[in-house]
């Protein structure tokens, strides 16, 4: 038996035999050969065959995969009849008297190379096309037959050392059941195909083909990227038992999906997704999130080696509204800052950087900047929902500052006969303390607030929760915090046409759901993945109970009491989390 | 020969599906054509050549054509790059 850790490329687990998949090597004739006629003749042969199974390849692929991946073999087939590709070859034999299969090698190593010093991972994925095409001309030169793994009598895991688009087109995806591979990343062919067959994939193991052979029992935990070969029996068992959990886990998120967040007693809150960047909007699409609660626009700029242009930032907001028709999309304007820094805005350091220039403050420093920012947003919201949401905001007059600069970019926009939503929507983030405390004075400057809890309990409890001497005392069911939140809602209550949300990790715990929709909370925004749990708890729940467990929390004594009378209270409730 | 300056302005300039667009529509034409990017002569009948070129958004890249079509080579190229491939 033996554990190896790997990188996770598609999520499940899978128990099953082994089959390791091995290349035939290939060697070419480095000979000179003077009759280049002849070479030119096996070459030409050869990329006819090869189009010929390509053909049938990509039939089999779209039928079996769907017409993206047939477009695969459409691409390989353009490899075969490119013009540099093919003079390269011509020229190889021609001028230097190799063997066809030699110049074959040489030019699919020299376009291999190009793209596989890319930065961009497509084209790291596009290198491996290429000498995926290449190893098949090669084969048909010399007559090289690679194992069949079209029919497979029992379900394998597959293990090689890396699977080509060629390999994994003409596999029995009945039998095929888990990927475990020496080499690849997220992005490479195996990872997307894994994911695209819905089968579990660890990748990068290093040796896997090495260490196991045909036969050998394996088990492929693609959500932790482990793989364990030849488990014990009690490893087998709870590795049954995480297989189940898994599979009841993606049976209950189905089903929840499209439903309401709802409580038993018709409550309705919204639970919508944190996202950094537009990608992120397919998990927060695909677990039943409504909208995003917050979009983190720093990654715009962290990502980028300059200031990103108003018509970048447009089409990355764009993107996310129009994902949204119907939903909220609350964008939070640059957070940085603090331990966030970029490499084209020079900042001093300093003594308390999260006590300092960080957020709005800095926005406000950066007049020019947070106009571009604020400009993009406006012109995006013609196409969804959106809400712009001021952080790190200590005082009302920041608002007012924050919204005079905004309206100025309407003004503008509105001068250059730009479109904009005139109903905007402005928010601003509750994460200190004095907002939260005024945040009746404040709630008559905006239409939301979104509390974030972990800068709200920083500041609050005066801790660092990086330091770990100290982060002991960090601890968001600490009465305080519960009566700050307590006081938000309340004001938010009071207000026709406003809600208060959280974005903080909070929002996604499970176990401070039913403490948070008793206090009143509106909408809760975590990462994709929490939803279809908060979901259920909510949908599982009744909301006068809800108010009467956060009634009687608010008068506790320590966030321990609090705690372990939320769990047991759910406990009574029949809430298993 | 024709030749006509254009600034790549899809999302994510001569990428796998503009990419192959773009050596599709070339291909249609008899005339010998070049894309040149600072400088290097990139056959634009080749996937692998136009991909190798890492033309990204906001490259201005020239699009020359030689042959008895040269002229419909040019004009359909840079009106398919200016119409950022139908994204």
């Amino acid at each position: 038996m033996f554990v190896k850790e790997g990188i996770i490329a598609s999520p499940g687990i899978v128990i099953a035999k082994v089959l390791v998949y091995e290349k035939i090597l290939i060697e070419v004739n480095e000979s000179k050969i003077e009759d280049s006629e002849a070479e030119i003749i096996k070459f030409q042969n050869a990329v006819k065959k090869s189009h010929e199974q390509l053909e049938t390849i990509r039939i089999k692929a779209i039928s079996e995969l769907g017409k993206e991946e047939g477009a695969i073999f459409e691409a390989h087939a353009m490899v075969l009849d490119d013009p540099e590709f093919v003079e390269g070859v011509e020229t190889e034999i021609n001028d230097n008297h190799l063997a066809a299969d030699h110049a074959v090698k040489i030019i699919t190593d020299r376009f291999y190379e190009i793209f596989d010093q890319m930065d961009d991972p497509y084209f790291s994925a596009r290198a491996a096309d290429i000498k995926d095409v290449g190893t098949r001309v090669l084969q048909n030169i010399l007559g090289i037959v690679q194992a069949d793994l079209s029919k497979l009598d029992e379900d394998v895991i597959i293990i090689a050392d890396d699977l080509t688009p060629s390999d994994t087109a003409q596999m029995d995806k009945k039998r095929v059941i888990g990927f475990a591979t020496n080499v690849g990343s997220r992005t490479s062919h195996t990872a997307i195909m894994a994911r695209s067959l819905e089968i579990p994939a660890v990748l990068g193991l290093g040796d896997i083909t090495e260490t196991v052979k045909t036969g050998d029992l394996m088990v492929v935990d693609g959500l932790t990227g482990k793989v364990c070969v030849n488990p014990t029996n009690e490893q087998l068992e709870s590795y049954e038992n995480e297989k189940l959990k898994y599979r009841n886990y993606l049976k209950e998120l189905e089903e929840l999906k499209d439903l309401d967040a709802v409580t038993l007693d018709g409550r309705k809150v919204e639970l919508v997704g944190n996202i950094g960047e537009p990608n992120d909007v397919a998990g927060v699409l695909k677990n039943g999130g409504v909208g995003v609660g917050l979009y983190r626009t720093e990654f715009l700029y962290m990502n980028s080696d300059v200031m990103p242009s108003e018509e970048k930032q447009f089409a990355a907001y764009r993107s996310v509204l129009e994902a949204f028709p119907n939903g909220p999309v609350i964008i939070r304007t640059l957070d940085i800052g603090g331990d966030k820094k970029l490499p084209y805005l020079p900042m001093d350091d300093e003594l308390n950087p999260f006590l300092g220039m960080r957020a709005i403050r800095l926005c406000f420093k950066e007049i020019g900047l947070f106009k571009v920012q604020l400009r993009a947003i406006l012109r995006a919201s013609v196409y969804g929902q959106a809400h712009i949401m001021f952080p790190m905001i200590s005082a009302i007059t920041e608002v007012r500052q924050a919204k005079a600069i905004l309206l100025d970019c309407m003004k503008e926009l509105e001068a250059e006969k730009l479109p904009y939503d005139k109903a905007v929507k402005v928010g601003v983030m509750i994460e200190i303390p004095s907002a939260a405390i005024a945040a009746d004075i404040i709630s008559k400057e905006v239409d939301f607030f979104s509390i974030g809890t972990n800068d709200l309990c920083q500041y609050t409890l005066a801790v660092d929760r990086m330091n770990q001497e100290v982060s002991y005392l960090y601890d968001p069911f600490n009465p305080a915090i519960l009566r700050l939140i307590k006081q938000v809602t309340a004001t938010s209550d009071q207000k026709d046409n406003f809600f208060t949300g959280m974005c903080g990790e909070m929002a996604g715990d499970p176990l401070a759901a039913v403490l948070l929709l008793g206090l009143g909370l509106d909408e809760f925004s975590m990462s994709a993945l929490s939803i279809p749990q908060i979901k259920k708890i909510i949908r599982s729940v009744r909301y006068e109970d809800a108010k009467n467990i956060a009634d009687a929390a608010l008068n506790m004594e320590t966030g321990e009491e609090i705690m372990d009378f939320v769990q047991k209270s759910m406990k009574k409730l029949n809430l298993n989390i | 020969m024709v030749k006509k300056e254009v600034t790549v302005l899809n999302a994510t300039g001569l990428h796998a599906r503009p990419a192959s667009m773009f050596v599709q529509t070339a291909g249609k034409f008899k005339s010998k054509i070049f894309v040149i990017k600072d400088g290097n002569e990139i056959n634009a009948k080749s996937i692998m050549g136009i991909m190798a070129g890492g033309i990204s958004q906001g490259t201005t890249v020239e699009i020359q054509a030689e042959g008895d079509d040269e002229t419909e080579a040019v004009d359909a190229l840079v009106q398919l790059i200016n119409d950022k491939f139908g994204e």
